[in-house]
């Protein structure tokens, strides 16, 4: 018999074997999925709640006031979109191309910069599926899969049999830990947990490189040669090396040119990809959305049919500044996720904030729209960490729209 | 979470064979092997200046009250349903292999071990584990394997 399996959207991995029993519209019991996983899928609730100033209204006058303060902002952010569909990014980017709007997402301060140099194929890249088949060294570096994506190691890059990796763990891969702290995943790895300094990666991966080459690998925090040297000859030996690389790393590094002199090292002497670890469902998905429409993966201004792109229009120097004059917020929480002082100024602005929880930034907007949890209540497609594009349907449904057909409604009273 | 010299230091140390074993010290096996209670000796029993220790060694085995004849216990509260330990384990890997030995989710739950079930691990089938029966080894796949230790052999 053929399971119906769910989507999980709970994290970037989209987990693709989720079984649920649900009855009327709500989750029951959820197989397979991880902790993570399950509290996603059973946030649901009935009613929708649409609200300006604070006062609950109707699905259209929350619409027409957000169209409002759309047509009356000369420069809107748009902002979020990470846990949104890609049919809703388009729509989104069609929306900030419509408005003259600074549009962004939170990739501008976490993992943007490793996914536009994937997309400018600066790293060879595979999927998590070649990795569950072939890798036989993985590396996790500033990243902790078993608190941020649970089933990382179980599904795809420790535990499971792949084709070309039949006889289990133990033997067959070897799991290895960049880390300013013993992680669980670090704990997880055993010896080959390597802990740096807070700020030390840059320097570690040139020791590392060194070590490559059999020189002598030195640090100025005087990190034991040997042991760099250890991890250099496995690496030297891996026949499918994967680098997953976390926030960690790349909050580390100023900018990611160490870690394009490290990917060149270890492919002169072996065969390594890199995969973001991701953490929203869908952040790749903007990205690479973006990417098509305007050769960026972020921080871009749409003016008069023209793109324009700088670190001016991410949301941190566009809300600094007090460029923008407007914001559509949609699925995402700024005002707490951004340094006080940079936050305060969206409370200064209209914001019309669409999210199917409420957050510290929904409690603060001018209009809010409560929306279906995309990929529970409502469906669609994402794309992947490592860039492989997932449909879903959704798994209960719901009587609040769904933030595509939110857009959908502002696209067409704009 | 203890061991059969903690569990001797609580006994009579009499040695009056009451319980059908040769020594308390065989008795503390026992009971570390669940094949006695400490309502299984007399004296501890019965005796008022053993209440106390009757007592304690009646609540250590009433904690794995909820484990399975194997000693397996879950602490529910802090797994979170990595499965790591379903993945890893040589059992559910032998009777599944294109399901959970993948890394997928199970083909037929029925014949596992462990399964994950609301985001929470769930052992069942457990005569199945290699901790049991007569030719038991000590597999600890599903022990090395866990971020948290929720998983424990008592
Ligand atoms: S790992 Fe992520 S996608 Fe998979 S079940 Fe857990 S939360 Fe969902
Ligand atoms: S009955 Fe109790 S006191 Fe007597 S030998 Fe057994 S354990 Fe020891
Ligand atoms: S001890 Fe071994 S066989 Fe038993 S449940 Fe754990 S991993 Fe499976
Ligand atoms: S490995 Fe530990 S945390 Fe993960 S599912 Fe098993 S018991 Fe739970």
């Amino acid at each position: 018999m053929e399971k119906n399996y769910n989507v999980c959207t709970g994290c970037g991995m989209l987990c693709d074997d989720i079984e649920v029993e649900s009855e009327k519209n709500i989750v029951n019991k959820v197989y397979t999925a991880c902790r993570v996983g399950v509290a996603h899928m059973k946030e649901g609730r009935e009613s929708a709640v649409f609200r300006v100033d604070d006062k609950p209204v109707d699905e259209a006058t929350a619409i027409s006031e957000a169209v409002a303060i759309l047509k009356n902002a000369k420069n809107p952010l748009i902002f979020g979109l990470g846990t949104s569909t890609n049919e809703t990014q388009k729509l989104a980017i069609e929306l900030a191309r419509k408005t003259s709007a600074t549009l962004d997402d939170t990739s501008s301060f976490c993992l943007g910069r490793v996914v536009e140099a994937l997309l400018q194929n600066r790293f060879k890249a595979c999927t998590l599926d070649d990795v569950r088949n072939k890798a036989d060294v993985t590396i996790f570096w500033g990243a902790d899969p078993s608190d941020s994506h649970p089933r990382h190691l179980s599904k795809y890059s420790y535990f499971p049999r792949g084709t070309e990796k039949q006889r289990g763990w133990e033997e067959d891969r070897t799991a290895i830990a960049i880390d300013v702290r013993k992680s669980h995943t670090a704990k997880i790895c055993g010896n080959n947990f390597f802990q740096v300094p807070p700020g030390g990666d840059a320097e570690f991966i040139d020791a590392l490189i060194a070590g490559l080459s059999g020189k002598l690998p030195k640090t100025s925090y005087n990190f034991p040669p040997k042991r760099i040297l250890e991890l250099a000859n496995i690496l030297k030996g891996a026949k499918f090396g994967v680098v997953f690389v976390g926030l960690g790393l790349v909050y580390s590094l100023e900018n990611l040119e160490p870690l394009f002199r490290l990917m060149d090292a270890l492919n002169e002497k072996a065969n390594f990809h890199l995969i973001p670890m991701v953490g929203h469902y869908n952040m790749r998905g903007f990205n690479e959305n973006l990417f098509e429409e305007t050769g960026y993966v972020n921080s871009v201004k749409f003016e008069d049919g023209a793109v324009k792109h700088g670190p001016e229009y991410s949301i941190v120097e566009a809300l600094k500044a007090k460029t923008v004059d407007a914001a559509l917020i949609i699925g995402s929480d700024p005002l707490s996720s951004l340094p006080r002082s940079i936050a305060k100024n969206l409370l200064e602005i209209p914001v019309i904030s669409m999210d199917p929880c409420e957050t510290l930034t929904s409690r603060s907007s001018k209009v809010y729209i409560n929306t279906a949890i995309s990929g529970v209540e409502s469906g669609g497609s994402a794309t992947r960490m490592d860039g492989v594009k997932v449909e879903f349907k959704p798994v209960v449904e719901t009587k609040r729209l769904s933030d595509e057909a939110v857009l959908k409604k502002i696209m067409e009273a704009l | 979470m203890t061991n059969a010299m903690e569990l001797y230091q609580m006994l009579p140390k009499t040695n009056c064979k009451k319980c059908g074993k040769t020594s308390c010290m065989a008795f503390a096996v026992a009971l570390m092997a669940h094949e006695l209670t400490a309502d299984d000796c007399p004296p501890l029993k019965e005796e008022p200046k053993y209440k106390e220790n009757y007592g304690k060694i009646s609540d250590l085995f009433k904690a794995s009250e909820g484990a399975t004849s194997t000693g397996l216990i879950v602490h529910e509260e802090l797994c979170f349903g990595c499965g790591n330990c379903v993945v890893a384990c040589p059992p559910n890997v032998a009777n599944d292999p294109y399901g959970v030995g993948s890394g997928n989710a199970p083909r037929d739950a029925k014949k596992l071990i462990l399964i994950i079930e609301d985001g929470v691990v769930k052992a069942q089938n457990v005569e199945e584990c290699r901790r049991f029966g007569k030719n038991k080894i000590l597999c600890n796949g599903c022990i090395v394997t866990c971020p948290v230790e929720a998983i424990e052999f008592v």
